[in-house]
């Protein structure tokens, strides 16, 4: 599995020879540095741990900049780890680049989804809201949670409103349209989670198969 | 967002390569189609009811009757498939919609015409621009052409 690390910098699309235009998101992604490297002997399980973009030596906490000077770079804000099957190839301090990916790959693609606060069941769920007018007031109530008596609770997990957002998600098998290495871009088909300049991991997909 | 700016200034079409387009003119479209695996020029003519979108994104739609059916298409101006566009006519308009051309039949189809001493400078800007685009080809021609000589020359050396 080959994973790197970078931002969501925006939307843009892109046309294809034949004149059919592909929204895609713009990813600005590495170079990262490897930070670690776990060792089954030591941790238990194999995996490289990347770290991008640079953090001021004043904001870093005092063990980040100890694991920084080993890896011989500067502190990083964004710190990631890549589990493996086998003990990593890598060493600490190698860089991982763009070029680990090619156009027509499919990749996952991992984010913080955009923060919506505390919404209600139709923006949260996907409710269908009542009538506006004729004096109905179920404009966008949730309705009956449960029965009465029988069971005289309500179901564990009903869908009701609540915190919406800000949570990991992952975007499954999204094609790489372009690779720019001149200045570190992935442009992946559709849409990533995350608003524009969040950080997201993009890694090789887990299960998708690539089509034709 | 700095960057996908420039990355969209980069992937349109060149300053330049395009004409300057009102709604209410009347234009002809070059499109690219494809037929089996040849490729040949469509030409669309019709008038230009809306504009919509900027940078790349940039689109217009082009209505024309044929055999009594009105028929629109939208072009993305920035489409590789769009090679050309020209102005035959421009509009005189007073909406910068004209979807109430749908609704109507016959002669009230028509869109007066736009004279004056801005169109003919229009006109004049016009075909500056067609003749500069065609010298810088010529000149990428020719480039082309000198790279090939020099290159057979290195290979008769």
């Amino acid at each position: 599995m080959t994973l790197i690390l970078g931002r969501k910098k925006g939307m843009t699309q892109l046309f294809a020879e034949d004149g059919t235009a592909t929204g895609c998101t713009v990813v600005e992604a590495g170079p990262c540095v490897v930070m670690q490297v776990r060792t089954q002997e030591r941790d238990g399980y194999d995996a490289v741990q990347l770290g991008f973009e640079d953090l001021p030596d004043r904001l870093a906490k005092k063990p980040m900049r100890g694991a920084a000077k080993v890896a011989g770079t500067a502190p990083k804000r964004f710190l990631r780890e890549d589990r493996l099957k086998e003990p990593a190839e890598m060493g600490v301090g190698d860089s991982v680049t763009v070029e680990e990916f090619n156009e027509g790959d499919l990749v996952d693609v991992i984010g913080t989804s955009k923060g919506r606060g505390f919404a209600g069941t139709i923006k949260r769920h996907g409710f269908s809201r009542g009538p506006k007018t004729h004096g109905s007031m179920n404009y966008r109530r949730p309705g009956s949670i449960g029965c009465s008596a029988y069971p005289g609770r309500v179901i564990k997990g009903k869908r009701m409103s609540g915190h919406y957002g800000a949570k990991r998600k992952t975007s499954k098998n999204l094609e790489i349209l372009r690779v720019d290495q001149d200045r570190g871009l992935l442009f992946v088909k559709g849409a990533i989670p995350g608003p524009n300049g969040g950080f997201v991991q993009v890694q090789s997909a887990r299960t998708g198969v690539k089509k034709g | 967002m700095q960057l996908i700016q420039t990355i969209e200034n980069e992937l349109k079409k060149p300053a330049g390569a395009l004409p300057a387009v009102h709604v209410g003119d009347t234009v002809e479209v070059h499109y690219l189609i494809r037929e089996g695996d040849k490729e040949r020029v469509q030409i669309f003519t019709g008038t230009i009811l809306a504009l919509k979108g900027r940078g790349i994104r940039r689109s217009i739609t082009v209505r024309r009757i044929v055999q009594g059916e009105g028929v629109e298409r939208i072009f993305p101006l920035h489409s590789p498939r769009v090679i050309d566009i020209q102005v035959t006519r421009r509009g005189d308009v007073r909406r910068s919609k004209l979807y109430y051309l749908r609704d109507r039949v016959g002669k009230k189809t028509r869109v007066k015409e736009l004279l004056g001493e801005k169109v003919r400078q229009g006109r004049a800007a016009e075909k500056a621009r067609r003749e500069n685009q065609a010298a810088q080809a010529n000149q990428a021609a020719e480039a082309a052409d000198i790279d090939q000589g020099a290159d057979q020359e290195a290979v008769e050396a």
